[in-house]
């Protein structure tokens, strides 16, 4: 055997190789990007014509499929309440179930079944939890389509989302800091609400932003429960009310170009709004995140 | 002597009343705790209630719900099963999950250990925006862009590659069970990322550069160090991105052409899904067909359910031999 | 308003494992006491036991008595709430509340647990922040954020919150652990200060600190690990530093283990 001297180039299949798989993982990160970058060019260009004042100023009602004009305010004014009733009955749920998980649960027998029904719960199709009031709120206890309705289905989808996000919140808050407060003298449920929740705050508002932004996209859970109209209904407790994620598919299976446009300018407003609480949510997380290091 | 003056509140004695104990502690634990039960009361009301609504529904079928094709359940003598609808929705899902996981475990893997350290975290939350783009949308850009488009791959396919049973068939469409799994892919895509990107940060960088060390490439490192590590946790993100597209609903409702036929030619004109069906026939459906929807929606809860438990129950193990690891 | 605890037959478990094992001892009113032994010894439990904060952790139990002057700490009618208004405790890593500001800080005590008015409670905050030594460092900005300050500052600030709900005894669990040098020298002439009005223990790992400030010191030790820990003398500190009565002691002040 002769006894190499030097650093010695490796074999050119093993860097080949490197090489190869390389390749493969920037292409894989530019599959993914290119159908966000189509998705988002498209709603911008084809949402951008319908844009106007009449859009967010004008409902549906005596507009046919063929007709020009027409807009979403009804949609708008739907998804806005039926999205706030929903984090109206997510949010005091949720949060509260994480305060159970955190603070009173000690790893006992029922924290852990909720917290496995937590995780199976973020997993209900959001058909189900549509068909689910469907069935409870409007076929058995005979109440009517309504905003209301439509904001029970959307809480079932938020609660999981913000029962992990305050909890992930919450056991980052230290330890010490609950001492300091028993320490002082202060009972256990002072020391939560008064020390634990407001010190975990910036991230249980980033949580329910980021639960607010998935639910006000959602269109099947709306699709059984608000039902569909045209025209402004601000009451959410009575009658039909419309949703503008509903709206878009509405507008969409409708056959006509001036149809399909209203849709692309209900996508492009839907999308702005999710990406704003998106926006607005991460920025709380960036902009807290440096202080608390200070 | 700094010594403050003694308040009233603070009495040289201990508080001996035992009511005062638990003062505003009983009323806020029971809050909580019962926060935590109604969560579950929601989840068993959602399979009660399911189950009531569905029964009516199945006694009226004349037919076997769990075999049957077709679905005509408000026809006077109704006719309806799932067997078209879940065999849609499980070769579909599976379809989107095998075009999405190794997309995903490379994203994944680019965020983690190959794109350069400062971009990292803003090229991760690119990818999560495609997860903010809500699925009506997806839908809409399917059905008026993708499925177009789709026409010409499809009929390459077919034309290249047609003895292989899937690409073949005479009728080539846009509106197709691939087209409708591409869409699915680009939906479940972020989920199995992000967790991927997780489970692959998390792994020991002890290992890592006790592999380099070795002279392996960046490739081999990850191959014996990452990959390894990861594997159950990609497996497991799979599973939840699985159950997320047999849920998915409004996009596939607007792509699928809406057929009650079994095929696997997924380049021609058949396709649907439990949730498609039921957003495209609760509109005209009667009493019976509510109750249909509502049974096929019971039988989209526990397929999903059985799938995150699953992956639930893999995250779970792999958490414990962390720790052990640890 | 300073009191003596007394300890008899003290064990203290975190599940089944025991930590300490039957210490009994008096803790004079008015004056300093010293905890010094090994890692893992527990003198921090036992510190813990003294106001009820051992129980604070999921599965720790203590069995035994401990009596301020004439109460029993865990007789059965006892809140362990007041009896942790009673006692009160600084830690070893200067823990401010992060969204309060100094005065606030200085004043949760009292507020988180009643109503005072705005008026008694400035006065309260400005003799706690006086008894801490930092009045004259934060007059100017009470309004700030607590944690901005430095280490020591935090750690006499947690002192001032601390003595703000009026304790009778203060239990420091290694005070000066996070600190440098110049903080820590403040912090003990802080100590020497406070003894005059409150029964002080103290848990420390620098016997020269120990040496320095307290008027009895107790030695903690244990026979091996996973062993509980005991109580193996208590004397005037000039004592234990000179002449100890156990063989164990010695080889621990002169540094032959520890």
């Amino acid at each position: 055997m002769t006894v190499q001297t030097g650093i010695q180039p490796i074999s050119a299949t093993r860097r080949a190789k490197d090489r190869l798989v390389q390749a493969l993982v920037y292409l894989a990160f530019a599959l993914a990007v290119i159908p966000l970058v189509s998705v988002l060019w498209l709603v911008v260009k084809n949402g951008a014509g319908r844009f106007d004042m009449e859009f967010f100023t004008h409902s549906m009602r005596n507009i046919g499929a063929r007709d020009a004009g027409g807009g979403a305010y009804h949609a708008i004014i739907g998804t806005l309440e039926q999205v706030l009733l929903a984090s109206l009955i997510a949010v005091p749920i949720g949060l509260l179930t994480a305060v159970y998980l955190v603070e009173y649960g000690e790893g006992g027998r029922l924290s852990r079944i909720i917290s496995f029904f937590v995780d199976v719960m973020t997993g209900v199709p959001s058909v189900v939890s549509g068909l689910f009031v469907l069935a409870f709120w409007i076929l058995v206890l005979g109440m009517s389509f309504s905003g209301f309705a439509g904001a029970l289905a959307l809480s079932i989808l938020m609660m999981p989302v913000v029962v992990r996000a305050t909890e992930e919140m919450l056991r980052l808050v230290p330890r010490e800091l609950r001492e300091a407060s028993y320490a002082l003298g202060v009972p256990k449920w002072r020391t939560i609400v008064k020390v634990v929740l407001p010190t975990a705050l910036p991230g249980i508002v980033t949580g329910v932003m980021l639960a607010v932004a998935r639910v006000a996209g959602e269109t099947a859970p709306l699709l059984l429960t608000v039902f569909v109209t045209d025209s402004i209904n601000n009451d959410p407790f009575n009658g039909p009310q419309m949703g503008l994620p509903l709206y878009v598919f509405n507008q969409t299976i409708l056959p006509t170009d001036v149809a399909v446009d209203r849709a692309w300018t209900g996508a492009l407003t839907l999308i702005l709004i999710v990406m704003l609480l998106n926006l607005v949510a991460r920025l709380i997380t960036w902009w807290r995140s440096p202080a608390r290091r200070r | 002597m700094a010594t403050p003056t003694r308040t009233t509140e603070s009495g040289p004695a201990l508080r001996r009343s035992a009511f005062r104990r638990s003062r505003g502690d009983g009323p806020f634990r029971f809050a909580s705790t019962g926060a935590g039960v109604v969560l579950l009361a929601i989840m068993a009301a959602i399979g009660l209630f399911l189950v009531v609504k569905a029964v009516p529904a199945l006694q009226a079928n004349t037919s076997h719900f769990l075999t049957e094709l077709t679905w005509q359940p408000n026809a006077t003598k109704p006719v309806f099963g799932i067997g078209a609808l879940a065999f849609g929705t499980v070769l579909s899902s599976l379809l989107a999950l095998l075009i999405a996981t190794p997309v995903a475990v490379g994203v994944a893997l680019f965020i983690s250990h190959y794109a350069p350290r400062r971009l990292a975290s803003a090229l991760g939350y690119v990818v999560d925006l495609l997860a903010a783009v809500p699925s009506v949308v997806y839908g809409l850009w399917g059905v008026t862009f993708l499925v177009p488009f789709m026409l010409g791959p499809s009929t390459f396919l077919n034309d290249y590659f047609g003895w292989i049973p899937l690409f073949s068939g005479e009728s080539i469409v846009g509106k197709s069970m691939l087209t409708a799994s591409l869409v699915l892919a680009i939906m479940i895509l972020p989920i199995i990322a992000a967790i991927s990107r997780e489970v692959f940060l998390q792994a020991p960088k002890m290992q890592e550069e006790a592999a380099l060390a070795l002279g392996a490439t960046r490739w081999e490192m990850i191959r014996t160090a990452v990959l390894p590590f990861g594997r159950p946790g990609v497996i497991s993100a799979a599973m939840l991105g699985l159950g997320r597209a047999m849920g998915e609903t409004i996009a596939v409702a607007l792509i699928f052409p809406a057929t009650f036929k079994i095929s696997f030619q997924i380049l021609g004109p058949y396709g649907n899904s439990i949730a498609a069906n039921i957003a495209n026939g609760f509109g005209e459906a009667t009493e019976v067909g509510r109750g249909a929807l509502i049974a096929s929606g019971l039988v989209l809860f526990l397929i999903t359910l059985l799938v995150n438990m699953a992956a639930r129950f893999i995250i779970a193990r792999r958490k414990e031999y962390a720790r052990a690891a640890a | 308003m300073a009191k003596q605890i007394e300890v008899a037959g003290l064990d203290a478990y975190y599940g089944s494992h025991k930590a300490i094992e039957g210490i009994s001892m008096t803790i004079e009113p008015r004056s300093v006491t010293a905890f010094i032994g090994p890692s893992g010894c527990g003198k921090s439990t036992f510190l813990r036991t003294l106001n009820r904060m051992h129980e604070v952790i999921p599965g720790a139990r203590v069995e035994g008595k401990v009596r301020l002057e004439d109460q029993d700490l865990y007789g059965p009618e006892i809140d362990p709430v007041s009896v942790r208004r009673t006692i009160g405790m600084v830690f070893q890593r200067p823990n401010p509340f992060p969204t309060m500001s100094i005065y606030d800080n200085v004043a949760a005590g009292l507020r988180l647990n009643g109503r005072v008015s705005r008026s008694q409670l400035d006065g309260i905050v400005e003799d706690s922040l006086k008894g801490a030594n930092l009045w004259n460092e934060v007059k100017d900005r009470l309004a700030r954020p607590g944690a901005g300050l430095s280490g020591g500052q935090q750690q006499r600030l947690c002192i001032a919150r601390a003595i703000a709900v009026r304790p009778q005894v203060l239990l420091m669990d290694e005070p000066c652990s996070a600190l440098d040098p110049i903080s820590t020298l403040a912090i003990e002439d802080l100590i020497s200060k406070l003894k005059q009005d409150y029964t002080i223990v103290i848990v420390t790992h620098n016997m020269q600190q120990a040496a320095r400030v307290s008027d009895r010191t107790a030695f903690f030790n244990l026979a091996a690990q996973g062993q509980p820990g005991k109580l193996v003398e208590m004397d005037e500190t000039s004592k234990i530093f000179t002449n100890p009565a156990e063989k164990a002691t010695e080889d621990y002040i002169t540094g032959r283990f520890g």
